[in-house]
């Protein structure tokens, strides 16, 4: 029973890695009012982007270093990601385009990305099979060498792949960033009311595109961690699934708050995968098991607006293009 | 406090917002028309940096998917009508900003409601009552699918977008629900419904499969265009997109004018399911609305929510999927493409909007005015 429960929480931790880096993304995004939908889409090309480069790694040598496999699809996934969260920035910030249209159009455009290349890059390097990248698999799933000494402790908790604990740590940074530095006081304030915040000197555009490209970056992560660490190094066509989504709506469920979104990703991670785990379940009714997350995010979400408590509300300008002669 | 002498800091161009209606009309089509050219262009430089094959065989291969036989134009006017009929369903709600990401569900649970019938009962009662009870059901549950958003959105002012997106995914789990209760044997795909009856199938018209849901859908259209531009309701709707505040000040019960939206909404995304199973499919599977909904959303977005301008701008996202999908078959790609060349001509038409709605003024224009 022990057992069955100490690989639940494993599990639930591994699904739940990259819905937080997902929501972490979004999360940052958010603050500076900007609603990026396309993060879906931007996961999907952070996970082939890192396929891509450590495909062609793997191809162009020999005996693949495992730690330039890491580098060379750790660097390719974040330029991936960083390109697609730069359209939705351009678009909205400097063309003022609406937020909603231009992250679903990313998002279709992102998945279309994800699954196109996992369809034909080997066609495209006239190879015949799926993508598989042994090294880099390998090297990402590198776990501490002393974990499985530790007993059950050691494989429930310390059995993960580097990217697993960089989340946590990046989560914590972005919570002290957010709400102890001068940079997280501007964007806060530029994500409840830009007009203020531009009055007060700010640089309104300028953080807004960093905010916006680092958040695309974070979340990039998340399908990079999902394509190398969770499948090592395959990809399957939309194997990804709705995770973005979730993400979207873990942001809401830690309140926009980084720290609970560590908990709120494992809480949801878990509920993903919770039907697998109930003995005696028939198929069809795993389905129903399935429904959980959504209705646990639509709960949430009636009871937040119902109580309409003031440190539970969205940034208030969010999704609203800011132009500063319209008032 | 500043030296009179030190010249004064200003930027090479600014930009102005135009007033509304400033730019005459076919000046801002020939914008848009100009943002489609370019965006093929783009296009076109991929598909051949992927393909390394001559621009104008692609090209043709574009145009073959939809105009290369007389089927494939069927398949593509039927692509067309369904597209356009989800789009028409979001448009009275997007008009009013209420973002209604929930098509995908909507369709999907009318499409279910349709299946329920012709499922359990298809061979025991006769086809026309059959026909009508599908209809009644499907367009019952997508009512409740899009309204159950719309309450709480009335009430507590809950957050629309996100709740809308759950639903979907809700939907999707019911159908893959009954999906596994009628295929017992776990292969989780459903083959025709009463393929020998043909109950609940709508029978051609002039031989033609996909005739029927053209014409309702081209109904559909002019309905839609009245509806929003004549009616009171339409009226209201707009009042309450521009300004809740003014909508409110005009003793506008903009509660009501939510609820009722969405259930208008959600019953033509009903019966795009209806359609979808009774006149196409007639079978379901969770992909059945295909994207569809979040489709929509563009079609109807960059038509500016005019009905008749969303037959243009469905008609190219309907041409263009199915020509990638023969460009992809040709040269032995993935279909995916689709989605790609979708996303990068959307982006040039929101692009696009920033030259008709804003002014970029430069210095030197300044001084002589």
């Amino acid at each position: 029973m022990i057992a069955t429960i100490a690989s639940f929480i494993t599990a639930a931790i591994i699904q739940g890695i990259p819905l937080l880096y997902g929501s972490l993304g979004e999360i940052i995004t958010e603050k500076s009012g900007n609603l990026n939908l396309g993060i879906p889409g931007i996961m999907y090309v952070g996970g082939i982007s890192g396929i891509i480069g450590g495909y062609i790694y793997e191809k162009s040598v020999e005996a693949p270093n495992p730690i330039l496999c890491i580098i060379i699809s750790l660097a390719a996934s974040l330029a991936g990601s960083a390109l697609m969260s730069l359209i939705y920035a351009f678009l909205t910030q400097t063309l003022k385009a609406n937020q909603n249209v231009t992250g679903l159009a990313l998002t279709t455009f992102g998945v279309g990305i994800g699954n196109f290349f996992g369809g034909s890059l080997l066609k495209l390097f006239n190879e015949s099979g799926s993508i598989s990248l042994l090294e880099t698999g390998k090297a990402y799933k590198t776990v501490l060498p002393f974990a499985s000494k530790l007993g059950l402790f050691g494989e429930t908790f310390l059995s993960f792949g580097f990217l697993a604990y960089s989340a946590i740590i990046i989560a914590i940074i972005t919570s002290f960033i957010l709400n102890k530095t001068r940079t997280g006081l501007n964007l806060r304030a530029i994500g409840e009311n830009p007009a203020t915040a531009d009055a007060a000197g700010i640089n309104v555009n300028k953080y807004k595109y960093l905010s916006t490209v680092f958040g695309g970056m974070i979340a990039g992560l998340g399908g990079l961690y999902f394509v190398m660490d969770y499948t090592a190094g395959a990809w399957t066509n939309n194997g990804f699934g709705d995770r973005g989504w979730l993400a979207i709506a873990i942001v809401i469920f830690a309140l926009w708050k980084p720290k609970s979104a560590i908990f709120s990703s494992f809480i949801f991670g878990g509920l993903y995968i919770i039907c697998v785990y109930i003995p005696g379940l028939s198929s069809s009714a795993k389905e129903i098991i399935k429904m959980l997350p959504y209705i646990v995010t639509i709960l949430v979400l009636i009871f937040i607006s119902a109580k309409n408590k003031k440190e539970h509300q969205p940034p208030q300008s969010l999704g609203l293009t800011y132009f500063r002669e319209e008032r | 406090m500043n030296n009179p002498k030190e010249k004064i800091h200003e930027p090479l161009f600014h930009i102005v917002k135009r007033s509304k209606d400033a730019l005459p009309l076919w000046k801002s089509w020939l914008i848009r028309a100009i943002a489609i050219v370019f965006s093929l262009l783009v296009c076109s430089v991929i598909i051949v940096l992927l393909t390394n094959q001559n621009p104008l065989e692609v090209f043709g291969a574009l145009l073959k998917g939809s105009f290369g036989s007389e089927r494939k134009f069927w398949n593509m006017l039927q692509n067309l009508a369904m597209l356009l009929c989800i789009s028409l369903a979001i448009t009275p709600a997007f008009k009013m900003k209420f973002w209604n990401l929930g098509a995908e569900g909507q369709v999907l649970i009318g499409s279910l409601c349709s299946m329920v019938l012709m499922f359990t009962v298809g061979d025991k009662i006769p086809n026309l009552v059959l026909i009508l009870a599908m209809l009644a059901a499907s367009i019952l549950g997508g009512i409740i699918w899009g309204l159950i958003p719309a309450v709480f959105k009335a009430k507590w002012n809950t957050n629309e977008s996100l709740f809308t997106l759950m639903m979907n995914y809700i939907a999707i789990q019911l159908v893959s629900f009954a999906i596994m209760v009628w295929v017992p044997s776990g292969s989780s795909v459903m083959g025709l419904v009463n393929s020998s009856t043909k109950a609940g199938w709508i029978p051609d018209i002039f031989g033609q499969k996909y005739l029927f849901n053209i014409i309702v859908v081209a109904a559909l259209t002019v309905f839609m265009f009245v509806y929003l531009k004549s009616s009171k309701h339409g009226y209201e709707i707009s009042v309450v997109g521009e300004s809740e505040n003014t909508a409110k000040y005009i003793g506008i019960n903009v509660k009501k004018v939510i609820i009722r939206t969405m259930i208008l909404s959600g019953a033509i995304c009903g019966l795009a399911g209806f359609l979808l199973v009774a006149g196409t499919n007639h079978t379901i599977s969770k992909d059945l609305a295909g994207g569809n909904g979040f489709t929509a959303i563009m079609v109807s977005w960059l038509a500016k929510f005019n009905p008749f301008v969303m037959v243009i701008t469905s008609f190219l996202i309907a041409f263009l999927q199915r020509g990638a999908g023969e460009i992809a078959t040709n040269f032995n790609l993935n279909t995916s493409i689709a989605d790609i060349l979708t996303g990068i001509i959307i982006f040039f038409i929101i692009g696009s909007e920033f030259f008709i709605n804003y002014q970029i003024k430069t210095k030197a224009k300044k001084e002589d005015k």
